[in-house]
């Protein structure tokens, strides 16, 4: 779309400049005197122009959707990998989160104590650098190595990006996690993520979920 | 027709329109016949008609209960979310389900129709500035506006006759009006403190496109606040100082409509004085004894320091979401009236740590923004682009009562997302999809924009696909269609269409109601003057108004309005000439207007 290298390093203000042109040529804003057909086809161009940008400027989201494109292309519909971190990283997260429900029962009784409150943001820290290692990684010398990789080596590259983009959801997660134990340990926090729920899903015959089929935002088909 | 479209700006407390000037290609605001460019946004229902503007600003002491003033925080919003506020507010707003309304003048009135009554006027004063119908116009509304806001603004136009062919944010209208001639390329951050919201947006101007990199705000903050915070201190004091007078008297200024309307107002008068002033003297006169004291900048800045800090955070979470820092502003941009006060104008510096542009006037600004939008639209300008993202994040309700978001805040519009979902029980017929608006993780949190239920044939559990897909326009409304892909079972809704049609049957009945009334009253003055069969045209056509007004046909109540007002046509014509006959003799009344 963009007329752009298919190459994780992107040159953002050759991407920027032909973005602009793009959303000139497609913009619904020159277009209104157009019949109502060809404004909704002109809008759905304009829409498809914005997400594409949006997610090549973001070297992050550019692997995830390299990682999208992959996987379709060969994977049978359904059978998509679940994304896996490291099995130690998962250990260590699990005793995260153990230590995080103690010290949410502890400020369900009352304030958290300043030695927890310390632990856990002393935790947070150290979880936020190693997010943003793991996202320079991702966006540095994971992405080079594609970029200049041979078809063979190809499916290892992507297996390290599913793992690093895994690892990435995890550590985000958790830090998220913390955030709120750590903001507002002034507040109730026992059941209130569950409770008020039940009402509205009270219906035995549409509890509405979502499937775990991960559709995407506007795949971008250049 | 004329293609002309015109640029509004409809604020909370004053609304302003205009147009680019083919001759200069500078956008200009049309003034009123006496020479002002402000329309007070105020509304005063009287029992001789609605009265839209200064007159109804000078009702605001007089008739507190009947004058509406800054309906544009009611805009869209829920009893609920107003109620808070509508303490302070001396027009009665009604409790309920659904968007609110209001009960001014003997009547019910929603906040649409209030602005559609302003848009109306500024309507007919372009019209009289151009000499012919004026039948488009942008409107702008704040940036964090959400969603029922935008449709709620939208309807107002469409009530006044208005086709509003685009929706602008307030910010961003701003930055096309410096941008004409007054910006550079680079990163410009726009601070707008109206009178009852506040806006924050960082955008990069380059090659004529103005991208918005992100938004934040508060629709709740403004210089309406700064007045309450003023005025309920003056009570304070008041009460402090002249509890003899108001304990003799038995006087409870804080239950008294009229007493607090001027006390907010002299707070106003009070508060634009000390911007350019340091001090000042506030008299106020109230029965029994005259209140006067002396006020500084200083008091009027302690009192309001903590609303300006308010508007700091949304400039930091703004950058943030532009991923830039303070240091990456090329340029700041003063917009809205309350941005005349110095502390204000302080703290943005502190916060950006450079001097803001305010060569434009902060009240016009936006008005001529939407003014240059317009013209773009128009086809008169095509070197300028701007392109507007949505302030707050949309998604779906799925299981737990979690939001997934599909379109995060900040992405720029128009936009589509389209997402996979699935059923959690077996042989599930129905699926509730809830659409939210908001930044909150769990759905009670958000913004609940509407639910609809789609229709699926029984499968076991996981097995349906359902695709969601959100398309959010270049006015920031959201359409969201579901299809189930099996099947293909469709629905799809934009959000408060069903509300819009709920609102004008109410409009069209209460057209009929006052219709109902007049030819009530007519029968039954001068039901002697016309002949039987007349008597009986009118009285079969008030009956058939009567049974379509019970029934929800919205055309069916305005052809029957229509076919009264024809029936009583020359009754109303005989009883005017009898009326007149007293004092004009025997001369047809038609016959004396006609002379006009």
């Amino acid at each position: 779309m963009f007329g752009l290298p298919r190459k994780l390093a992107v040159d953002s203000a050759e991407l920027q400049r032909r973005f602009y042109a793009l959303a000139r040529e497609h913009h619904p804003d020159f277009h209104q005197a157009a019949p109502a057909e060809e404004r909704a086809r002109i809008e759905a161009t304009s829409a498809l122009v914005n997400a594409a940008y949006r997610t090549l400027r973001d070297p992050i989201a550019r692997v995830e959707y390299l990682v999208r494109l992959e996987e379709g292309r060969e994977t049978k519909e359904g059978d998509i990998d679940k994304p896996k971190a490291p099995p130690a990283l998962l250990q260590e997260m699990f005793e995260i989160q153990e230590a995080l429900a103690e010290a949410r029962s502890e400020a369900a009784k009352g304030a958290l104590g300043e030695t927890t409150r310390a632990t856990l943001a002393e935790q947070r820290e150290s979880l936020r650098a190693r997010l943003k290692d793991e996202e320079t990684r991702l966006a540095g010398p994971l992405s080079a190595r594609w970029d200049s990789a041979a078809p063979a080596e190809r499916p290892a590259i992507l297996a390290a990006f599913k793992e690093a983009l895994a690892t990435r959801a995890y550590l985000r997660t958790v830090i998220a996690d913390l955030t709120e134990t750590l903001d507002s340990d002034t507040e109730t926090l026992s059941g209130e993520t569950d409770s008020g729920i039940e009402g509205r899903h009270g219906s035995a015959e549409a509890p509405r979920t979502r499937g775990g089929m991960g559709g995407h935002i506007g795949a971008p088909h250049q | 027709m004329s293609s002309r479209i015109i640029g509004i700006d409809l604020g909370t407390t004053n609304s302003l329109v205009a147009y680019v000037d083919e001759a200069t290609g500078l956008p200009r605001v049309i003034p009123d016949a006496d020479g002002r460019p402000l329309l007070p946004s105020v509304v005063a229902f009287t029992p001789d008609g609605i009265v839209v503007g200064e007159p109804a600003r000078r009702q605001l002491a007089r008739r507190p209960a009947d004058t509406v003033y800054s309906v544009k925080r009611l805009m869209g919003r829920g009893f609920e979310d107003v109620k808070d506020e509508a303490r302070y507010l001396p027009f009665r707003i009604l409790a309920g389900e659904g968007l609110v309304r209001l009960a001014v003048g003997g009547r019910e009135v929603t906040p649409p129709e209030v602005s559609a009554v302003v848009l109306k006027a500024l309507k007919e004063r372009a019209e009289r500035h151009f000499g012919e119908s004026v039948e488009k116009a942008v409107v702008t509304v704040p940036a964090y506006f959400n969603d029922a806001q935008r449709q709620a603004t939208k309807d107002a136009g469409r009530i006044a006759g208005l086709d509003v062919v685009r929706i602008v944010n307030e910010p961003t209208a701003a930055s096309l009006a410096y941008g004409l001639h007054r910006l550079s390329e680079g990163v410009v951050a726009v601070y707008d403190l109206g009178g009852g919201t506040f806006d924050v947006s960082i955008l990069r101007v380059k090659d004529g496109v103005f991208e918005v990199l992100a938004t934040n705000g508060d629709t709740h903050l403004g210089g309406d606040d700064f007045d309450r915070v003023l005025a309920l201190w003056l009570l304070e004091d008041i009460a402090a100082r002249h509890h003899t007078e108001l304990d003799r008297d038995c006087v409870d200024l804080a239950r008294d409509p009229e007493a607090m309307q001027e006390l907010r107002l002299a707070a106003e008068a009070a508060k634009i004085r000390l911007s350019s002033e340091e001090r000042t003297t506030l008299t106020l006169p109230f029965a029994g004894f005259t209140y006067r004291r002396e006020m500084t900048r200083a008091d009027l800045e302690r009192l309001v320091e903590p609303l300006v800090g308010r508007t700091l955070g949304p400039c930091r979470r703004a950058l943030a979401d532009a991923g830039l820092s303070a240091a990456d502003i090329d340029e700041v941009v003063l917009v809205g009236g309350s941005t005349r006060v110095p502390l204000v104008r302080r703290r943005v510096q502190e916060l950006f740590g450079k001097t803001p542009h305010s060569q434009l006037n902060p009240d016009e600004v936006v008005a001529l923004g939407a003014a240059v939008q317009a013209h773009i639209l128009a086809g008169g300008i095509t070197n300028m682009l701007l392109l507007d993202v949505t302030p707050l994040s949309l998604g779906i309700e799925s299981l737990g009562g979690i939001v997934n978001v599909l379109i995060p805040r900040n992405t720029t519009i128009p936009t589509s997302a389209r997402e996979m979902f699935t059923t959690s029980a077996d042989g599930q017929t129905l699926v509730d999809l809830h659409v939210l608006q908001g930044e909150r993780e769990l759905a009670k949190d958000c913004r609940s924009l509407g639910r609809f239920e789609l229709r699926i044939d029984p499968m076991p559990a996981g097995m349906p696909k359902i695709e969601v897909t959100f398309l959010i326009d270049a006015n920031g409304i959201l359409q969201v269609q579901a299809k189930e892909q099996r099947t293909d079972k469709e629905d799809s809704f934009t959000y408060a269409e069903a509300d819009v049609e709920t609102r004008m049957l109410i409009e069209a009945r209460n057209e009929a109601d006052t219709v109902l009334v007049h030819a009530g009253r007519a029968l039954k003055q001068g039901a002697h003057l016309v002949d039987v069969a007349e008597r009986a045209a009118i009285e079969t056509a008030v009956a058939a108004l009567r049974a379509a007004r019970a029934g929800d046909d919205r055309d069916r109540i305005h052809e029957a309005t229509t076919a009264v007002n024809r029936a009583t046509e020359h009754l109303a014509e005989v009883l005017m000439d009898a009326a007149l006959k007293g004092a004009l003799g025997s001369r047809r009344a038609t016959e004396i207007l006609g002379e006009r």
